[in-house]
């Protein structure tokens, strides 16, 4: 079902499981690694029936030419590209790079918090804060040590990592605001921090540094169509005023967004995601195809 | 026919031609307010025939200068009763390269309708139907005009592939010039791809007017993001374009600031269209993209893509569709016709009604919208007379999903990242000419004006082209024979010497 036959498009030419559920496809566009920058994002169709998804952008290389995405299989098409996608195969529609670049300012000492997913599009951050001088802190919370990827990225621009899980059987045991919390304790000259992670988890990192006034940018992942501003889909409450993640964003003060609306507006599509799952679902028992075909490299 | 020798046939009056209008096939109401077939069919040949006999062929001509891209109006219709339809298609396409499109989605009635002398006593000729029948003709024959192009070695970059942007291309690319169209979407069209419904304009008839283009050797380059992707400045430094034409929409649509606007259901007619028309939400789950279609919608606004909302709730199964105007009918900004063909397909309007507060259930969804009766005061600034709420007379409607359709504002993306002059509005700043404040570069359509008409975006996307083409030394045939004011002084056998236009070798390097 995926259009790999057809020349047109932006071949994939890496790809890495992680997990289950979380995997990493490097895409090939020269254009689009020569301007990305950390903080970004691209919109992604994976076929011509596909619908467009907002996906930050986790990685670049100027030299390959190559763009790296981070997925994580929830809904139908996230789930369907998992299935199918192979190294070689083209996305039929790649464009960006979209959003306002994290600002990246001359702050000695940062906190670059990752949760989950979250864990990809924090590390060019990261990194970009160590090229500005900065020394940083990485905090990377998972669920398990299953889970876990890219700690080994994080230490080479990091000049100390906190790596928590919730059950303990890696690093330190329970949230990454429980890093946040040690990090603090230890440097309280922390000038700035960045999270990015599921809402509930940027919610907790918000409220970790606000006694402390840590100025705290988080990255806001809306349902959105066409990630130009064209639709207003991905309004999001900052304080008092309604802005556009997509042209206005992605990155916000943590410390003035309503987090609970966010939430509330990501569970739109529920009753559709849900009819979309099952039948994708339906599909893939009704295929005797082995569900591992994309295969790790 | 008249010939040279023969008798000069008599000068026609307004007595001597069909007085009615010939009506168009309409899809019945009822039925077609449950699909997204084309409202109207369009004429047939006897009808084009029938039509084109109305045209008084008056000396004035006044509709030529009510077009925006002022079309050869009476010649066109001319042919058509001489029955040289290739001919009529010409004459069409000399102005105006989406026939198809314009006759379809014009305002007639403000333009070449709203000024025709037949319209001074009777209705007047039916121009647009005309101009649709002859564009849909050509795409059945497969009639194209590919003229003889020199090339003129200038490269030229165009920003955004709706109306304003195609329109510039078109000209441009006739000019000799080598032309790249950029467009973010993953297909070229614009809001005539995302934006206006099927039932009014096919997206099938776009492709095919697009399909023109590329044949005239525009080159389209879709899922680029210009601004991020690379700048305005990059395009004219770095790229090798000799002028660069932004075309790219006002977008970011208003809301009006209201307490609930940030309730599930509640979403802008952009959203709403794009993903119905361009994204096939209509088609899911055969096509991934979600819409939650409302059974009971309320549409605020009374423009034309209010209407286009309104219509196309109706068709994705909607029981009940209202539309809330804070003004009354007579200042709906939408086409008469469009009003007429909502009302016709059921659409409840609420005149005179304006939304204070949505109201939300438990789970944050829309459960209702509280209104307040509106009465119209002393005229404001717009000419239109002024609305103001009549205290107590709130009132609810029940609805699950609300749309936001009034108005946009400026797309930022260009602006934040160039170093183009904006106005106070945000909308980028030009001269007369269209000349943005960086050499080579010119701006049209809704990212100047803000929001406005199809034809008006082709209008500006002409108006640019012609001003690219003085910017390039390029002749515009518009002028050729135009004496210069200053006489032949200076000039070669009256050709101005610094335009390029009229060597068949030359470099623009």
């Amino acid at each position: 079902m995926t259009t790999n036959t057809q020349a047109s498009g932006y071949e994939i030419v890496a790809r890495r499981d992680f997990s289950d559920v979380t995997y990493l496809l490097e895409v090939r566009h020269p254009m689009l690694a020569k301007a990305a920058k950390a903080g970004q994002f691209v919109i992604v169709m994976a076929s011509e029936h596909g619908e467009r998804i907002p996906l930050t952008i986790a990685d670049y290389d100027r030299d390959k030419g190559t763009i790296t995405l981070v997925i994580q299989a929830v809904g139908k098409t996230t789930r369907e590209m998992q299935r199918d996608l192979k190294v070689g195969d083209r996305l039929v529609a790649l464009v960006g790079p979209m959003g306002i670049p994290s600002h990246i300012g001359h702050a000695k000492k940062v906190l670059c918090v990752g949760g989950g997913l979250g864990v990809a599009p924090v590390f060019p951050q990261a990194r970009a804060f160590k090229e500005a001088g900065a020394y940083v802190v990485g905090v990377l919370g998972f669920r398990n040590k299953d889970l876990v990827f890219w700690d080994d990225k994080f230490r080479a621009v990091c000049d100390e990592l906190i790596l928590c899980t919730d059950d303990g059987s890696a690093g330190l045991k329970g949230l990454v605001t429980e890093g946040i919390k040690q990090a603090i304790a230890k440097h309280p000259d922390i000038e700035e921090c960045v999270a990015i992670g599921p809402p509930i988890m940027m919610k907790g990192c918000a409220e970790a540094t606000r006694p402390y006034k840590i100025r705290t940018m988080v990255s806001l992942n809306p349902v959105m169509v066409d990630g130009t501003g064209m639709c207003g889909g991905c309004r999001v409450k900052i304080g008092e005023v309604v802005k556009f993640a997509c042209v206005d964003g992605p990155d916000f003060d943590g410390h003035l967004v309503d987090f609970d609306d966010l939430m509330v507006r990501l569970q739109r599509f529920k009753p559709t995601e849900r009819e979309a799952n099952e039948k994708f679902n339906e599909n893939c028992r009704m295929r005797s195809i082995p569900a591992a075909a994309g295969g790790a490299t | 026919m008249e010939t040279a020798n023969g008798p000069r046939k008599k000068k026609k009056t307004i007595r001597m031609i069909p007085q009615a209008r010939t009506p168009a096939l309409e899809q019945d109401p009822k039925e077609r307010a449950r699909n997204f077939k084309e409202v109207n069919c369009g004429y047939r040949v006897e009808d084009a025939q029938l039509e084109a006999e109305r045209c008084l062929m008056c000396p004035d001509q006044p509709c030529v200068s009510g077009c925006p891209v002022n079309i050869a109006i009476p010649d066109f219709i001319r042919k058509i009763t001489d029955r040289d339809y290739r001919g009529a298609y010409d004459v069409i396409t000399a102005s105006n390269l989406l026939p198809s499109v314009c006759g379809r989605v014009c305002p007639q009635e403000n333009q070449c309708e709203g000024v025709c002398t037949v319209g001074e006593s009777l209705e007047p000729v039916a121009i647009g139907r005309l101009e649709r029948w002859v564009g849909d003709l050509a795409i059945k024959e497969g009639w194209s005009n590919i003229p003889y192009i020199e090339p003129s070695g200038f490269r030229v970059g165009i920003v955004g592939s709706g109306p304003a942007g195609m329109a510039c291309a078109a000209d441009m690319a006739k000019a000799g010039c080598e032309v790249t169209v950029y467009e973010a979407f993953h297909e070229p069209g614009g809001v005539l791809k995302y934006g206006i419904p099927d039932f009014r304009l096919p997206n099938s008839i776009v492709d095919e007017e697009i399909e023109k283009l590329k044949q005239l050797g525009v080159r389209f380059e879709c899922n680029t993001l210009v601004g991020r992707l690379f700048t305005i400045e990059q395009m004219i430094e770095e790229m090798g374009f000799h002028a660069v034409f932004i075309g790219t929409g006002a977008g970011y649509p208003s809301f009006s600031g209201i307490p609930g606007e940030n309730l599930n259901g509640v979403l802008s007619a952009n959203e709403l269209l794009t993903r119905c028309n361009l994204m096939h939400a209509r088609d899911f789950p055969n096509y991934d993209t979600p819409l939650q279609p409302g059974k009971h919608v309320v549409v605020i606004g009374a423009g034309n893509t209010a209407m286009d909302a309104l219509r196309v709730c109706l068709r994705l199964g909607a029981e009940t569709v209202s539309c809330l105007y804070r003004r009354s009918r007579a200042e709906a900004p939408a086409r008469v016709e469009e009003v007429h063909h909502a009302e016709e397909e059921g659409v409840q309007f609420h005149w005179l009604a304006s939304p204070v507060e949505i109201l939300g259930d438990e789970r944050k969804n829309v459960r209702a919208v509280r209104c307040v009766r509106m009465v119209l005061g002393e005229p404001d600034d717009s000419g239109r007379r002024r609305p103001v709420p009549e205290p107590g007379s709130e009132f609810e409607i029940e609805t699950d999903m609300m749309v936001y359709a009034i108005g946009t504002n400026a797309n930022p993306i260009i602006g934040q990242t160039s170093r183009l002059e904006l106005n106070k509005r945000g909308y980028i700043a030009t001269d007369e000419n269209l000349a943005t404040s960086i050499p080579g570069v010119f701006a049209g359509g809704d990212i100047v004006t803000g929001a406005a008409t199809v034809i008006q975006a082709m209008g500006a996307g002409r108006r640019a082209a012609r001003s690219m083409k003085a910017f390039l030394g390029l002749r515009d045939t518009d002028s050729v024979y135009q004496e210069r004011p200053g006489g032949a002084a200076g000039s070669l056998f009256g050709i101005d010497p610094a335009e390029r236009g009229y060597a068949r070798v030359r470099s623009p390097r």
